[in-house]
């Protein structure tokens, strides 16, 4: 049980800083990012690199993010800016055509194989060896708890922060009071692609890469960013690690073919549930 | 009127002859003889896709380097067509037809992946074209009373059946406790059925029945369960990243269990990404190069491995040499058969026995290979150089199995 419960939340918070990205986006530019687990694994494709490299992969947690930004600002400026403010179907299609192309391009550059980078962290043992905590989990959660902490920070103190905040209420109005909406739209997304990139080194010292498995970590962000509702960044970080306590003891206790789908069924039923307390305010108003 | 109609006639009948002709050439244009292949370049098998087509292209240069075919007095070369499949199924039930139907191939080689055979071979019976695969070992294949697929590698079910038995051997005898986890796709629930049967047979208890989704590389609960209830055997199939999830997690979670038997290991790389972690795992393989069996075309494993090597610039694994042995089965039905008409090269593939650098080859009447046994290695170190070393079946043992495994605590 408490190995269930350690092990979810330490998954959670990883899960979680994906999905404050995800929620920063869509708050600010009001896009789904189909694309967002690729950019997850072509950040853990920059610490793998950093690894063959003979580069111990936890520095991945530094130059990932940095080089993600740049992915992520180029592919604003190439795609993104184009259906920003279009349709919520068309930023879906846009970024579903990225997904998979940045499946083939890792693909082809890194090769089908799955890989792993070896962090050599060890593992902190309780209860003797009862339960186990690997490090590089803890390093994982660490890292992404700093970094979570730091947008906070950022987003509250400096200018380029109360710029997109300002985005994100009204751009419109933004606009119009001299905030250059187009900058803080590419600054955003470049701030997502290096939380991904951060996120990503981060998977690839704890769990597995391969170019086609970035889709359940655009899914599961997308659920927990659904449950704590946008721009709720605290509610993502407990959403996170609810989600993932519950993953974990849904496994434990039912099975692992039950995992995802008792996950699933969580978000119906809390989603049936808001809608069910939203009508009654209704009714209160009416 | 009726000129008009004469002449479409004459046309259309020309047109006819003339498509006719063309099939007829294709499946032999002068003396080539031209096999069809739809296998994965692009796509999450392109790597294994890769090793198949090296596989068979090693087999048809030596083939055709070594003499060729002879059928009917008059000698032949091996020829392929390749389409990239997209490691999409019905991509490659479509590229299968095409070959069959546009570019009149008449024997076709299987692509990478059970999945992708079991798409295409629906193709090949429904057109009655023959099938030599080497990469398609769900048990499935071998169940729907397939006339035109013949399989030189062992089916899923076997890949650790031998586990069990060697598990229970070394408990003297006595069942043993099972833990098991598999991906929900059709290989690896082929390999649990196999698992499953072999329990039943030796009176052992499965205790853990986990099935993984696809898309989890996080086994956590499962290895969680594994130390609650201390198993004496714990399996594991889910392709590449099962393999490598798992031994990533009980090396981090510490979980000590008597016997590890997993699948993948080799074409995971298990031994070099993990190193000393992987150490005892025990892996199940379709070939391995230290195995004695020779033929004239590659002599024994040892030299098969060393020459690729030095083609491609890697050890082979697996999925190239039976992808090899498939061609050198091909000549062989061929030359028996003393024919180029598919019917009758295909009763003369059904009656195939022979022995390859990859094994012996002889189809039931299902297709599937019956004369090979599974191979079991271990994964050992000396030093930071981890090898897999044959343990069973003991005629090819190049190590002792060692076993129990030792403890985290004493590594």
């Amino acid at each position: 049980m408490v190995q269930a419960s350690l092990d979810g939340i330490l998954l959670g918070i990883l899960f979680a800083l994906i999905a404050y990205g995800m929620a920063l986006q869509w708050g600010v530019m009001n896009i789904i990012n189909i694309a967002q687990g690729e950019l997850v694994i072509m950040g853990g494709y920059v610490a793998y690199f950093m690894y063959m490299m003979g580069i111990h992969p936890g520095f991945g947690i530094i130059v990932s993010p940095i080089i993600m930004y740049f992915v992520g600002w180029g592919l604003y400026k190439l795609v993104i800016n184009k259906v920003v403010d279009r349709d919520l179907f068309i930023s879906i299609l846009a970024t579903f055509g990225i997904s998979i192309l940045t499946q083939q391009l890792m693909n082809f550059i890194f090769g089908s194989d799955v890989v792993v980078a070896q962090s050599n962290f060890g593992t902190t043992m309780f209860f003797e060896g009862m339960v186990t905590l690997p490090n590089a989990k803890i390093f994982a959660a660490i890292v992404s708890i700093v970094f979570a902490i730091g947008l906070v920070m950022y987003m509250r103190k400096s200018k380029l922060g109360r710029a997109i905040r300002a985005t994100a209420q009204n751009a419109r109005a933004a606009k119009i009071l001299g905030v250059d909406t187009e900058k803080v739209y590419a600054a955003t997304f470049g701030i997502n692609a290096a939380l991904c990139g951060v996120a990503g080194s981060l998977i690839a010292i704890t769990f597995t890469l391969h170019p086609y498995v970035g889709l359940p970590y655009t899914v599961r962000s997308f659920m927990i960013v659904i449950v704590a509702g946008l721009g709720n960044l605290p509610g993502v970080a407990l959403s996170g690690m609810g989600l993932g306590v519950f993953e974990e003891f849904a496994d434990y206790i039912l099975g692992t073919e039950f995992r995802i789908g008792s996950v699933f069924l969580l978000l119906v039923l809390i989603l049936v549930y808001r809608r069910f307390k939203l009508s009654k305010k209704r009714e209160y108003l009416k | 009127m009726k000129i008009k109609n004469i002449l479409i006639t004459f046309v259309s009948a020309i047109a006819l002859i003339l498509s006719s002709s063309s099939i007829s050439l294709a499946k032999v244009v002068g003396d080539k003889i031209i096999l069809g292949a739809a296998v994965s370049l692009t796509g999450k098998y392109s790597t294994n896709g890769e090793h198949t087509k090296n596989g068979y292209n090693f087999a048809v240069e030596r083939i055709n380097s070594m003499g060729g075919i002879k059928v009917g007095g008059k000698t032949y070369k091996f020829d392929i067509i390749y389409y990239d499949d997209e490691s999409n199924s019905g991509r490659a039930a479509q590229l299968a037809e095409r070959l069959i139907k546009q570019d009149g191939v008449q024997y076709m080689l299987g692509p990478y992946s059970s999945g992708l055979t079991k798409a295409i071979a629906p193709v090949t019976e429904e057109n009655k074209i023959p099938m030599v695969e080497a990469n398609g070992a769900s048990r499935s294949l071998f169940t729907k009373g397939y006339k035109y697929l013949f399989a030189v590698l062992s089916a899923a079910n076997q890949y650790l059946e031998v586990a069990i038995d060697l598990a229970v051997e070394k408990n003297g005898g006595k069942p043993v406790k099972i833990a098991m986890a598999f991906e929900q796709d059709a290989f690896s629930q082929d390999v649990r059925i196999g698992v499953v049967e072999a329990s039943k047979r030796t009176g052992s208890k499965i205790i853990i029945d986990d099935k993984l989704p696809k898309e989890l590389n996080d086994m956590a609960a499962t290895l969680a369960k594994v130390k609650a209830t201390k198993p004496d055997v714990l399996v594991v199939s889910g392709h590449s990243k099962g393999a490598l999830t798992a031994i990533r997690q009980i090396a981090e979670m510490k979980v000590d269990v008597k016997m590890l038997a997993m699948t993948h290991c080799d074409a995971s790389k298990l031994a070099k990404q993990h190193g000393k972690n992987s150490e005892y795992a025990l892996c199940a393989a379709q070939w391995h190069k230290s195995l004695s069996y020779k033929d004239k075309y590659f002599g024994d494993g040892m030299k098969y491995d060393k020459e690729f090597k030095a083609q491609f610039g890697y050890n082979p694994p697996y999925q190239a040499a039976e992808s090899s042995a498939a061609l050198l089965v091909w000549k062989d039905a061929f030359e028996r058969a003393n024919s180029l008409d598919k019917d009758k090269v295909r009763d003369a593939l059904a009656k195939t026995e022979m022995q390859t650098f990859y094994g012996n080859i002889k189809f039931s009447p299902a297709g599937q290979n019956i004369a090979k046994p599974m191979v079991l290695f271990q994964v050992r170190c000396e030093g930071d150089k981890c090898e897999n070393k044959v343990v069973a079946p003991t005629k090819w043992a190049s190590a002792e199995l060692v076993h129990p495994v030792p403890k985290w605590s004493e590594r």
